[in-house]
């Protein structure tokens, strides 16, 4: 116990382990699908796209979190993952929105109900 | 052990960043699920800042609720005529269902497996006192690679980006 813990404040049923974060996680990006299956709104579609990703790097800071080499120090790799998915989502959220401005102008609307130009 | 505060601070950032999500699937107006999307991500940052990835966190800040959003509201605004109502199509009950069974899953799972070496306090303190350093090192060290290829991968979203949006003289789209 460090030197600052009052002995009142230490608690060891209510800790939190790694199976809360997977849950949070996979709460939110159940949600993420609920989003991108149901919303009428092309941009609604990507807002559920960005919630399911966000939800993918809780996982894996939660697993880097407990991830550690034989000699007790810790490995990053998760972490340097997290940070490739974040520069893919970034590039994703760009090239779509922009598909999605281009879609606007031709057809005035985003409506993925209404885009249904390969329909046979 | 862990002081009570921290686990507080997770449930409630927990509660906040599953609220906040929910609020984006249940709002009537586009804009305001933006905002309530920026909240989910805030309340992720300080998800990993409770994980002690101080840089995630703030790369989180900087790139999701920061960056993203504002791509986000952007092209809410340069969509003027379309619909701005968060309405959901005929697909909202199977949909709903399956991501619903897809969360029993995931939790199931995760609770019932057996973590193994993986056990123990989430929160307790780590022994390094920054992750920036090790992230950096371990990116133009073994990952030094994919750290290129994912530039190359940003300009070409860069470029893909302007030639789709980009007008030509006669007002035509490209």
């Amino acid at each position: 116990m460090s030197l600052f813990a009052s002995p009142l404040a230490t608690v060891d049923g209510l800790s939190v382990t790694l199976e809360h974060y997977l849950v949070v996680a996979g709460i939110v990006f159940s949600i993420g699908i609920a989003i991108a299956l149901s919303k009428r709104n092309a941009i609604a579609v990507l807002m559920g796209v960005e919630l399911m990703l966000n939800a993918v790097n809780l996982t894996f800071v939660a697993f880097t979190r407990f991830s550690e080499n034989a000699d007790g120090t810790s490995v990053l790799t998760g972490h340097v993952f997290v940070v490739f998915v974040l520069t893919v989502a970034a590039a994703e959220a760009a090239v779509a929105l922009a598909m999605a401005v281009l879609v606007y102008r031709r057809r005035e609307t985003v409506d993925l109900d209404r885009l249904n130009l390969l329909r046979w | 052990m862990e002081s009570l505060g921290i686990i507080a601070g997770f449930w409630l950032l927990a509660g906040v960043t599953i609220g906040a999500s929910l609020a984006v699937f249940a709002v009537r107006n586009l804009l305001h699920a933006v905002v309530f999307l920026i909240l989910a991500f805030v309340g992720m940052a300080g998800l990993f800042i409770t994980l002690s990835a101080d840089f995630l966190a703030v790369a989180q800040l900087l790139i999701y609720a920061g960056a993203i959003s504002v791509l986000l509201v952007f092209a809410v605004m340069l969509t003027p005529l379309a619909n701005r109502d968060n309405s959901n199509s005929l697909y909202v009950l199977p949909g709903g269902a399956f991501a619903l069974a897809f969360a029993t899953i995931i939790a199931f799972v995760a609770i019932e497996v057996d973590w193994h070496q993986l056990r123990g306090d989430a929160l307790g303190a780590r022994s390094f006192s920054t992750t920036v350093a090790e992230v950096g090192s371990a990116l133009l060290g073994p990952h030094v690679l994919a750290f290129e290829i994912a530039s190359v991968l940003l300009l070409a979203a860069l470029v893909g980006a302007i030639v789709l949006v980009h007008e030509d003289e006669t007002g035509e789209a490209a």
